[in-house]
């Protein structure tokens, strides 16, 4: 898991050009929306690009959205979850 | 009557305030190192400047440049400030990347962060966002600087209500980029003796064509 986590924390810092943010200072389990990173609409669906592009997970349901992009770590445990680490 | 207060004019990897040159780079920049670098030479800290596209970028460090040493923001009511920008290319550049991004239908993944500055008023939404300007806004595209438009535009706003302005030029297109963006404000009575222009089409083309180009 920490190793996926890494991954993405280098994934996320380049979709979302994240250019003054450095991967050890992202806290795994902080809100990635509104605190934490701050991110914003836009990054949300980058987010979900971003899934697509490098894991080929499509999120179906807008909704589940909320839940899987709580934080870095609920992000990795859903890719986890779909078998595709 | 209104008047410039101050203006900044970006191109040829320079950046110059009111005719002088304030930062340069090597000439052989790229567009997007050029600008990361004028970023830095600013020493402001604004996150989003990194998720703009580089007509934004140019806009807003231009726009930066102009107000650096000013009260211009604080003088004014922000709420009656308006945002009079134009350019001849209007938002290619970035449509270009979004059709990039999608002429591969096996590898098709446009970018909502793309996408979403394929409009040249865009430019003007992350102004007033950074500096919370809620008045008039309008984006023009014509072929060159159009001194005339934006002058007599910007003068009927200010018949109405306006009473701060930021206007220019923000073009970006291939490798060819310029931004020219003067702050004009309402004044009570203008003095001959001030270093200030009034705002007229003579004192625009005079701005812009008064810089020291070292390269």
């Amino acid at each position: 898991m920490d190793a996926l986590i890494e991954k993405l924390k280098g994934q996320i810092i380049e979709q979302l050009n994240l250019a003054e943010v450095k991967p050890e200072e992202i806290n795994p389990d902080s809100p990635l929306f509104g605190e934490g990173l701050g991110l914003d609409s836009i990054d949300a669906l980058e987010l979900i690009v971003l899934l697509e592009k490098h894991y080929g997970i499509k999120i179906q349901d807008p909704k589940d959205g909320k839940t899987i992009f709580q934080s870095l770590r609920t992000m990795a445990e859903y890719i986890k979850s779909q078998g595709k680490s | 009557m209104s008047e410039i207060k101050s203006y900044a004019h970006i191109k040829n990897n320079q950046v110059l305030v009111n005719g002088e040159v304030v930062f340069q780079s090597d000439s052989s920049l790229a567009l997007t190192e050029f600008l990361s670098e004028a970023y830095k030479a600013l020493s402001v800290s604004y996150p989003k400047f990194h998720k703009m596209d580089a007509q934004c970028k140019l806009g807003f460090l231009c726009t930066e440049f102009a107000l650096k040493g000013t009260n211009f923001l604080t003088e004014n009511d922000l709420s009656k400030t308006a945002i009079v920008l134009s350019n001849a290319a209007s938002s290619l550049e970035t449509d270009r990347v979004h059709q990039h991004s999608i002429d591969d239908k096996s590898n098709y993944f446009p970018s909502p962060a793309v996408f979403v500055y394929t409009l040249p008023n865009i430019t003007i939404g992350e102004l007033a966002i950074k500096h919370k300007i809620t008045g008039e806004n309008a984006f023009f595209v014509s072929s060159q600087l159009d001194a005339n438009l934006l002058v007599n535009y910007t003068q009927t706003l200010f018949q109405n209500g306006t009473e701060a302005a930021i206007i220019g030029w923000v073009e970006v297109d291939g490798d060819n980029f310029e931004g020219f963006i003067f702050l004009v404000q309402n004044t009570e009575n203008i003095n001959k003796n001030s270093i200030f222009k009034p705002l007229n089409e003579t004192s625009v083309i005079t701005i812009y064509n008064q810089n020291k180009w070292t390269h």
